[in-house]
């Protein structure tokens, strides 16, 4: 076990898959020499070589577009993609190409490979380097989307991920990278895809989140406890496939939900977790559902402390739902 | 850039077996392609995208490939798949998209796939099979493999993403691979000239720091010697782009009427190198074709084509639970609950069969 932060659990879990698998490659814009913006990828190409992890041309449609060529045809990518806010160059690669292979060719060919990428707020970063763009892939059949929240997440999940025979959107919360830390196991490992995390316990208030608002989340849950308030936090950790079941067993335990992303509101996920719980378990609700999201905005740079959720927005909402 | 001036008659003549090869392919092309737009005229098939007129130029270029080689479809090309080894059956079977599709009646009609002889599928987005084939290039070269990529797209694909993304890291990543532009004058309604104001297409291999060349290509002999060095580059490691000047003498579709947007006169024009008419009459001349041949070949083709007809008219139902498989590697509960609400809906109306059943939960 080493105690170790987000990202060098994510950068752990690289190198862990690289050793176990030669076919296992690592490529994007700046992860070669430099280990990536953010260090993800530190230290790769001097272990693995240039031929393992490499930098490529500044084009994420190349970057996605190659991986699924080579994910074809027997490597294992896990391609970077610098900022989710630039990922776009690479929907078309994703949405129609990607994630519609397997179905397409009635199950011939297959693309598993890996696209991590780090999204969402609180670093400074404007517009376009804050997004947090799940909505788009959820919409999409054939993917999944992953976010880890913890180090010992990111490294299983990943793992996971990289073992998977279908195309994974890995999204990373920039936010979380270098701001929690915790004890990850040492070699291979996996925290099973579409399986949700019970973050904390409580019978009270049910706070359904992902990605950089667990902690968020995990904060407002202490301190709706002080007032009596005691909250169950799950964390979804994987979106697409969901765990369905797991979210209408949290959401009948309590009768009371609040769901918690950063991004914008309309079409967002917090509307999925909504509609599955109204669908199928309404009768157990003992209030309105409550979403406390993002603006329906771009996103901003001097007032992000204020588009995004923070513990007072959501100790707002639990005690909205308890007492209604 | 290279223009190569092809003037078939002044080539020594051809190998007689290559040659016979090559005419067969190519009338199979054509005898295809008016066999399925009289399907689709009749109701039978949906929808067809000839190659009428670019038989040269498929059939040409796509004989220089290994049976290991892959080729990276970008619409036209399913000729050329079955010349290389797609199952008249399977090609049949797709244009009908029945139960007996590999893809499982997925796609619409000429989505052509085969994984025997590595001819992957392709989807209907013009240019995203180019960094595809590019990816598979770098995956066979980090493994050692002695393979060939040859991405194929039209003139239209030249002004996609895939296309710049494609050739870019080609070139960068020096792969065995080469890149195919089927220029045949149309992309839908909108003409070459108005794809590009660079001279040739050929012209933007340069900027890929690849050689660049531009072949007859209604000329089959000349598009088959271009794809042979080109072939050979791409085992050295070194990609390039082919560019094959041809005439798409139909429609975009069955569904495009052409007289909307071009002069007859240009089609006649095209008409009179008909890349066909030309081998048969080359072939004629330098005695390697008997008079009375090509009909004997086009009924032998049109019987087996026909033959095949018959049975894909008679492919059992489509499986209902193909709806939601091969969505992931397993059927996720999700979509299996949306199946089993969906299929106990059908069983009450009676559009179910056995077989269709709910999915254990």
């Amino acid at each position: 076990m080493a105690n170790l932060t987000l990202i060098q659990a994510v950068n752990d879990g690289l190198k862990t898959a690289m050793r176990a698998d030669p076919s296992v490659l690592v490529f994007g814009e700046d992860v070669g020499p430099k280990g990536g913006v953010f260090l993800a990828t530190e230290g790769l190409t001097k272990e693995f070589g240039a031929g393992r992890c490499f930098d490529t041309p500044l084009s994420e449609d190349g970057i996605v577009g190659a991986a699924i060529g080579m994910a074809v045809n027997g490597l294992r990518p896990v391609c970077e993609i610098q900022f989710q806010d630039f990922i776009f160059p690479a929907f078309d690669q994703i949405v129609s190409e990607a994630a519609k292979l397997r179905y397409r060719s009635g199950g011939q060919y297959t693309a598993p490979m890996v696209i991590r990428t780090p999204y969402g707020g609180g670093i400074r970063g404007g517009l376009y380097h804050s997004q947090s763009g799940e909505a788009y892939f959820c919409h999409t059949p054939g993917l999944k989307v992953v976010i880890p929240s913890t180090p010992y997440d990111a490294k299983g999940l990943l793992l996971a991920s990289i073992a998977d025979p279908d195309p994974v959107l890995f999204l990373e919360p920039k936010a979380l990278y270098r701001t929690v830390k915790g004890e990850v196991p040492e070699g291979q490992y996996t925290v099973d895809l579409s399986t949700l995390r019970t973050a904390r316990e409580g019978k009270s208030v049910t706070v359904f989140c992902y990605g950089a608002m667990v902690p968020v989340c995990l904060k407002a849950a202490d301190q709706a406890a002080e007032k009596g308030i005691e909250c169950l936090v799950v964390d979804l950790r994987t979106l697409l496939p969901l765990d369905e079941e797991g979210v209408l067993e949290a959401a009948k335990q309590t009768g009371r939900v609040v769901v918690v992303h950063e991004a914008p509101r309309f079409c967002g996920f917090g509307g999925e977790i909504s509609a599955i719980i109204a669908e199928n378990a309404i009768e157990y609700m003992e209030a309105p559902i409550a979403r406390v999201t993002g603006f329906d905005t771009p996103f901003p740079n001097t007032l992000e402390h204020h588009y995004m959720p923070d513990d007072r927005r959501v100790l707002d909402a639990i005690e909205h739902v308890w007492n209604y | 850039m290279t223009k190569t001036k092809s003037d078939a008659s002044a080539r020594a003549v051809p190998d007689r077996v290559e040659a016979a090869a090559l005419l067969r392919h190519m009338l199979r092309v054509r005898v295809l392609d008016e066999r399925m737009l009289k399907l689709q005229r009749a109701g039978r098939v949906g929808f067809v995208g000839t190659a009428k007129g670019l038989e040269a130029a498929l059939i040409g270029s796509a004989y220089a490939l290994r049976p290991k080689d892959w080729l990276w479809s970008g619409l036209r090309e399913g000729g050329a798949a079955v010349m290389r080894g797609l199952p008249l059956s399977e090609y049949i079977a797709q244009m009908y998209c029945n139960s007996n599709d590999t893809a499982k009646g997925r796609q619409m009609c000429n989505h052509f796939q085969h994984k025997g002889s590595n001819y992957p599928s392709w989807s209907s987005v013009i240019g995203t099979q180019i960094p595809h084939g590019v990816g598979a290039a770098f995956a066979a070269k980090q493994r050692g493999l002695d393979e060939v990529h040859a991405i194929y797209f039209g003139d239209g694909a030249t002004s996609s993403n895939g296309f710049h993304s494609g050739l870019n890291c080609a070139g960068v990543w020096q792969v065995p691979c080469y890149f195919v532009c089927v220029d045949n004058g149309w992309a839908i309604s909108v003409c070459s000239r108005n794809q590009t104001a660079a001279e040739s297409f050929a012209d933007k291999a340069v900027a890929y720091g690849m050689p660049g060349r531009e072949v007859d290509g209604n000329d089959v002999l000349a598009c088959l010697e271009a794809a042979r060095e080109a072939h050979e580059l791409a085992r050295r490691g070194q990609p390039s782009l082919l560019v094959l000047k041809t005439y798409r003498m139909l429609g975009h579709s069955s569904s495009d009427d052409p007289t909307k947007y071009r002069d007859e006169a240009e089609v006649l024009a095209w008409a009179a190198k008909d890349p066909l008419d030309r081998f048969e009459a080359r072939l004629l001349a330098d005695g390697i074709l008997a008079q009375g041949e090509r009909a004997r070949i086009e009924a032998e083709l049109t019987a087996e084509i026909d033959a095949e007809i018959h049975v894909q008219e008679a492919a059992p139902k489509m499986a209902l639970k193909t709806l939601v498989e091969d969505v992931y590697a397993d059927v996720p509960l999700h979509l299996r609950r949306q199946y089993n609400r969906f299929i106990a809906v059908a069983e009450r109306l009676g559009h179910a069969t056995p077989g269709d059943g709910a999915f254990p939960l």
